[in-house]
């Protein structure tokens, strides 16, 4: 097989413009919307209401029951027929919140019960409510255990933003996937993107260990 | 046992070597308990040593089907030390956790010298058991320390965020607790890079920070390294010769016939014995007292 270098310069500049504009952004801003309403997820699912807690229960259950492309179709496709009609971008950045909300919920409320009975005692002792107990104690301690569970989940992420293509999201895959069919070189753009894909993930990975490390002190040794 | 035989457990902690704190060398209380503002009302009868700072009347609780306390009395006086002893699951820990607010009573009433009375076997406020927790504070067995914070970060959370004292004021105390109790230096280290002893006496600061009335101990030395024993015992007992007012959960009877004023020993629930550490302990009139007492003395 020949190596057509040419396309793999030329194409390099707009396979990148893909993955800083779309990629990239779609990925953060997704990830970040979707801890927030993870841990609101996850303190309902704490909650001692039964009613609360059903709720989150239920929104985990649907979210990782069914398929990250079928909740994206469902909000692009489905809803313009309920007249709700979303664009492109917006649609991306909900099903992706969404889905990172059922699935770092389960991540972060394992984080808060991993911390130990006496972290709440010690606050209730020297006066602290439960919440001010909950945000000063429990949940810097509990950032520091979900750290490697939601990195993974942040990686994930970057790579399901691919299926953003398929709603008209222009992101890396969807620039490899032009670029490819005008030139006929299938192989080689979609080998590209993957390694675009990857090297993105290792600085991700790489990002890990360093907040690891400096969290280190978080854990009771 | 004659009551002149010295008991043959390790000795008192006044003779340990000073791994911590040599009481002796201990500046005069900078912070006695008298002269502090206490959290709640300051009584005006907090000089009269007689009064009496805690009266608990029949105190109930259960876990489910287990029956923990049934029906526990208690009277602390100010300045008074009592020590509560006695076999695993006597409830004695649970005794103290009620005292906290850390669990809530099925019966009894409890009265903070006149000037608060709670009674649970109505339904408890959220703010009355509040109220018992802010004029009390405990000091745990397995420290609880905050390992996310400095220790300085640890002893001032409490004045600072509940208390809402002046930052400078709180951070100034603590230096001068932290001081006495031997951590000068201490002050910017994480509870994970202190040995056992030295993290409970940072418990201990934390508690005393809060300048409570009564201080609570739960085993404070059981999770220590034999070896580390000796000075926390050190520090609580030199805050009892200052006059605070404590109750002890212990397993150290010749601390306990040292440092305290009144040894209660429970079993299965019920208070079986209570007096002067020289008569519970030493020529005890129940059985079973006589019975853990020598299984302690001689454990083999």
């Amino acid at each position: 097989m020949n190596i057509n270098w040419e396309l793999v310069w030329s194409s390099l500049g707009p396979l990148l413009t893909g993955a800083i504009t779309g990629t990239i952004p779609l990925a953060l801003a997704s990830f970040g919307l979707g801890l927030l309403l993870a841990l609101v997820v996850a303190l309902m699912r704490l909650s001692r209401n039964r009613v609360v807690s059903a709720v989150a229960r239920i929104y985990i259950s649907v979210i990782r029951g069914t398929p990250l492309l079928v909740q994206l179709f469902v909000i692009f496709y489905g809803l313009p027929s309920v007249g709700i009609t979303i664009s492109p971008w917006p649609s991306a950045i909900i099903a992706f919140s969404l889905n990172v909300g059922g699935y770092a919920a389960e991540v972060i409320r394992a984080a808060i019960l991993s911390v130990p009975k006496g972290q709440w005692e010690a606050g209730h002792t020297i006066g602290m409510s439960r919440h001010q107990t909950l945000v000063r104690i429990i949940l810097p301690q509990a950032a520091r255990v979900s750290v490697p569970p939601l990195s993974n989940t942040f990686i994930s992420l970057v790579k399901d933003t691919s299926l953003a293509s398929l709603i008209l999201v222009t992101e890396l895959f969807r620039v490899a996937q032009q670029v490819a069919a005008f030139s006929q070189e299938f192989m080689l753009l979609y080998l590209e993107a993957a390694v675009i894909y990857w090297i993105i993930c290792l600085v991700l990975a790489s990002g890990q260990s360093a907040l690891e490390k400096r969290l280190d002190r978080y854990v009771a040794h | 046992m004659s009551p002149t035989e010295p008991l043959p457990t390790e000795p008192p902690p006044s003779e340990l070597p000073p791994t911590g704190v040599p009481p002796a060398e201990l500046p005069p209380s900078g912070v006695p308990p008298a002269e502090l503002p206490p959290t709640g009302v300051p009584g005006p009868d907090a000089a009269v040593p007689d009064a009496a700072l805690l009266t608990v009347r029949g105190l109930r609780k259960a876990f489910g089907q287990h029956e923990v306390l049934k029906s526990i009395d208690l009277e602390v006086r100010r300045g008074e030390v009592v020590t509560l002893i006695g076999p695993s699951g006597s409830g004695k820990t649970t005794v103290l956790r009620c005292l906290n607010g850390l669990e809530v009573p099925d019966a009894g009433v409890a009265e903070f010298a006149g000037q608060l009375t709670v009674d649970f076997s109505t339904p408890v406020a959220k703010k009355q058991v509040l109220a018992l927790r802010d004029r009390s504070a405990m000091v745990f067995q397995h420290y609880n320390l905050f390992p996310h914070k400095t220790v300085l970060e640890n002893v001032i959370e409490g004045p600072v965020q509940v208390q809402k004292r002046p930052k400078a004021e709180a951070i100034q105390e603590a230096r001068e607790l932290l001081a006495r109790v031997g951590l000068a230096g201490k002050e910017n280290s994480y509870p994970f890079e202190l040995s056992g002893g030295q993290q409970q006496r940072v418990g201990i600061v934390r508690a005393l920070a809060l300048r409570p009335q009564l201080l609570l101990f739960d085993e404070p030395t059981s999770a220590l390294d034999p070896e580390l024993v000796g000075e926390v015992l050190a520090v609580i007992k030199e805050l009892a010769d200052e006059g605070w007012t404590m109750v002890v959960v212990t397993h150290e009877l010749a601390f306990a016939r040292q440092v305290a004023d009144e040894v209660i020993f429970m079993d299965g629930g019920v208070v079986v014995e209570r007096g002067h550490p020289d008569t519970v302990l030493r020529d005890p009139r129940e059985e079973r007292t006589r019975q853990f007492v020598d299984r302690l003395l001689n454990p083999f």
